[in-house]
């Protein structure tokens, strides 16, 4: 898993290595640390995070805690490992059903991503799955998941056109109820985090949930695309304030991005991530490794 | 209240204005600042560095010119910089002499492609009364054709489409033949999504561009796109040449500093803006309205251009006349609101106001406490609308009981109108107002 996970982000250009390389054999100047941070930022991993890890990496250095380049990547490699590894990472299948929210801003990958995560259930665990197409807005929305429900053998529920997606939500768990599905995963229409209206919308959406089912939804993931810049953490903060965001999918991390956003999400939200994104099959969905994460992060 | 580039830059040069000019160890002070400032923005780090170090040049030895502070000054030399980085004037596509003018889209997967073809050919059809053709070339994702085929209908284009069978070289081949053959101004070729470092769809790209001998190649990228930005310019570039870029999702809150970084490193020009997921939400690129969002700044021009539309010449010269003549009501105030409501939804006019955005996102304006301030008014007497200052204890009382609020909400009602006067006085009399003196107030 490691391997492929490297094998897919190793097409980098601006590969954080070439910056530590040249510092492997070097004392620890001045201008170590600023390639380091450098090498941060260009992970999109935000100014203030960077600046926090780096300052610490430094006050060990400092007092003699670390010597060598190659010792600096371990220690970095672990603190971020650290930041990375916050909160419960994985995906709890007890509730029957358990009811899965996917939400997010437009064309992160929540549609592929419900069709991996549906077939990985189906055909990798052996559960039942129901998914249900809450996006109602987008033109040919509904079909898409209908495609991806195909490709991944799972059930697929749909309401008439313009269907108010909380009735969708409903109908797909009553249907998962009736059937005695294992699972049950709800796509919603991209928004942005900035629209009011699309996000109390999304709010009545979880609220048809668990009225429906009390603790549900069990998990409701926010899916963050890996090229997302600064404004990833303002997407999951206002999310976070619509709907209980439990977890993040980390989408398209097999471009040249790194996710470093992911990081800063960590950090400042205490929001795990869950699930990587790694291409567009449905097998190309993989649960969260906050070590090989940040080891993929330091190495090409 | 304002926390604004420009605030943070007043901090570090607080003491600049006794000496009158800006030193080297004020620039480096305020470089730091606007360097953080567009990393935060998602501006690329070279593009940065390469940045700071023009507008140093720039800056070392500027005066500090009377009207502006040290920081605004600063602020304005970089705004200025910024902005002739970003391409000066707005662009247009470049058509052909003899159509149809082919146009390909491309870019990563989620940037907003198949939305922007729609919306680009309705643009065209609304701006040059252009027939338009879009043709569907993704033939990967589920559902991709379907969704073309609606929206480019609404958007009032033919839809050429050979289902999801054909390779897409081919599709693109045919779709140019009709487009010539049916007459058509304008093709608009929509492909899949693709990772720059995808080999083999990047080559497909470059034979979709060889097929059809496009005029323009638009590389289609996501406002919220960060430091990676640069990485898929350059390789899309390098391989298929793009010609211009369409930024999408600009209506949300993301800085967008990814428009310098590709411009700066392809030199590229901007040329569309997508500003929201309804047909109509597409715009030529301004530059320097750009600019003022990278740093920051609110987007001034669109709500002055908004205001001038919404609002009637004949009012303001009324307006102006009140004003000068100190006969500015409450009614008058109700029907200031009244036009501001009608400029839009509150909340996306306060993400225009110059530093609005972040402190006011979080005060939300509702639309309820609209509804209340309009209750109470009209719970005045017209002499008590012309003249507040009548207002106290029974007459406040029984406005309160009318528009089914309390005694402070009105006090507080009447303040408010008090400095939204004084500030209207001061703008008439052609004085600067000192907004960030009413906001504290207001607080």
């Amino acid at each position: 898993m490691f391997r492929r996970l490297r094998e897919n982000l190793r097409k980098t250009r601006q590969a954080l290595t070439s910056e530590i390389q040249a510092t492997l054999f070097e004392d620890l100047s001045d201008e170590t640390w600023e390639r380091l941070e450098e090498a941060l930022i260009y992970a999109d991993v935000g100014a203030s995070t960077t600046a926090q890890v780096v300052g610490q990496l430094e006050q060990e250095a400092t007092s003699g805690g670390i010597s060598g380049g190659q010792a600096l990547t371990e220690r970095l490699t672990e603190l971020l490992a650290e930041i990375a590894r916050t909160g419960d990472d994985r995906i709890d299948l007890t509730p029957q059903p358990t009811v899965i929210l996917v939400a997010g801003v437009n064309g992160t990958g929540k549609t592929t991503t419900v069709g991996k995560l549906a077939w990985h259930l189906g055909k990798e665990l052996g559960q039942t799955v129901v998914v249900g197409a809450a996006d109602t807005f987008r033109a040919a929305g509904v079909e898409q998941l209908e495609v991806w429900a195909e490709r991944a053998g799972v059930g697929f529920v749909k309401g008439p056109p313009d269907a108010d997606p909380g009735a969708v939500a409903y109908d797909t768990i009553a249907a998962a109820r009736r059937d005695g599905a294992d699972v049950v995963i709800i796509d919603t229409a991209g928004r942005l985090h900035t629209q009011d209206d699309l996000m109390a919308e999304l709010a009545k959406v979880k609220r048809v949930i668990s009225k429906q089912i009390p603790e549900a939804p069990h998990e409701t993931l926010l899916t963050v695309d890996a090229t997302t810049g600064q404004n990833g953490l303002r997407q999951a903060r206002l999310f976070s304030e619509a709907v209980p965001v439990s977890g993040l999918v980390l989408t398209k991390l097999d471009g040249t991005a790194k996710g470093g956003i992911a990081l800063a999400i960590a950090k400042e939200l205490g929001i795990p991530v869950k699930l990587i994104g790694i291409g567009e099959q449905l097998e190309d969905l993989r649960p969260f490794d906050s070590t090989d994460f940040a080891r993929a992060l330091v190495t090409e | 209240m304002f926390d604004s580039l420009a605030e943070k830059l007043q901090a570090t040069l607080s003491d600049v204005r006794g000496r009158g000019t800006l030193t080297e160890a004020d620039i480096n002070a305020a470089m730091r600042e606007i360097r953080l400032a567009l990393l935060e923005a998602d501006v690329n780090f070279k593009v940065v560095k390469t940045f700071t170090n023009s507008v140093k040049e720039r800056a070392l030895g500027a005066d500090v010119i009377g009207k502006l502070n040290p920081g605004q000054q600063v602020v304005k030399i970089v705004s200025d910089e910024l902005t002739e980085l970003m391409g000066g004037a707005a662009r247009d596509l470049s058509f052909s002499p003899r159509p149809p003018t082919i146009v390909v889209m491309a870019g990563l997967q989620g940037s907003g492609k198949t939305t922007a073809t729609a919306k680009l050919a309705r643009y065209l059809k609304e701006q040059h009364g252009s027939s338009v053709a879009v043709a569907a070339c993704d033939v990967y994702r589920p559902a991709a054709v379907d969704q073309l085929i609606k929206v480019g209908t609404q958007a009032g284009a033919a839809v050429y489409e050979q289902g999801t069978d054909r390779d897409p070289v081919k599709i693109a081949a045919w779709a140019r033949d009709r487009a010539q053959s049916e007459g058509k101004d304008v093709l608009i070729i929509d492909t899949s999504g693709r990772l720059h470092v995808d080999q083999e769809l990047m080559a497909e790209l470059a034979n979709i561009k060889k097929a059809v001998k496009p005029h323009d190649v638009l590389l289609v990228v996501d406002a919220m796109t960060g430091q990676d930005a640069v990485n898929v310019a350059e390789q899309f570039a390098e391989i298929v040449q793009f010609d211009g870029v369409v930024m999408t999702k600009l209506d949300g809150d993301a800085r967008g500093g990814a428009a310098l970084s590709v411009k700066a490193i392809t030199g590229k020009p901007i040329l569309f803006a997508s500003t929201g997921e309804k047909l109509d939400q597409f715009e030529r690129f301004h530059p320097d309205r750009m600019a003022q969002r990278i740093l920051g700044m609110g987007d001034v021009m669109t709500l002055i251009e908004k205001a001038e539309t919404a609002y009637d010449q004949d009012q303001a010269a009324e307006l102006e006349r009140k004003l000068r003549k100190q006969e500015f009501g409450l009614d008058d105030f109700l029907e200031q609101m009244r036009q501001v409501r009608r400029l839009g939804p509150l909340q996306s006019l306060i993400g225009m106001i110059p530093g609005m955005g972040k402190e006011l996102r979080g005060a939300k304006i509702d639309e309820r406490e609209f509804d209340r301030i309009q209750a109470i008014i009209l719970s005045m007497t017209p002499q008590e609308r012309r003249h507040p200052e009548l207002i106290k204890g029974s007459r406040r009382l029984r406005i309160a009981k009318g528009s089914g609020t309390n005694v402070q909400a009105v006090k507080a009602l009447i303040k408010q109108f008090e400095q939204m006067r004084k500030v209207m006085r001061q703008v008439a009399q052609g004085r600067m107002p000192d907004l960030g003196a009413l906001m504290r107030q207001a607080r």
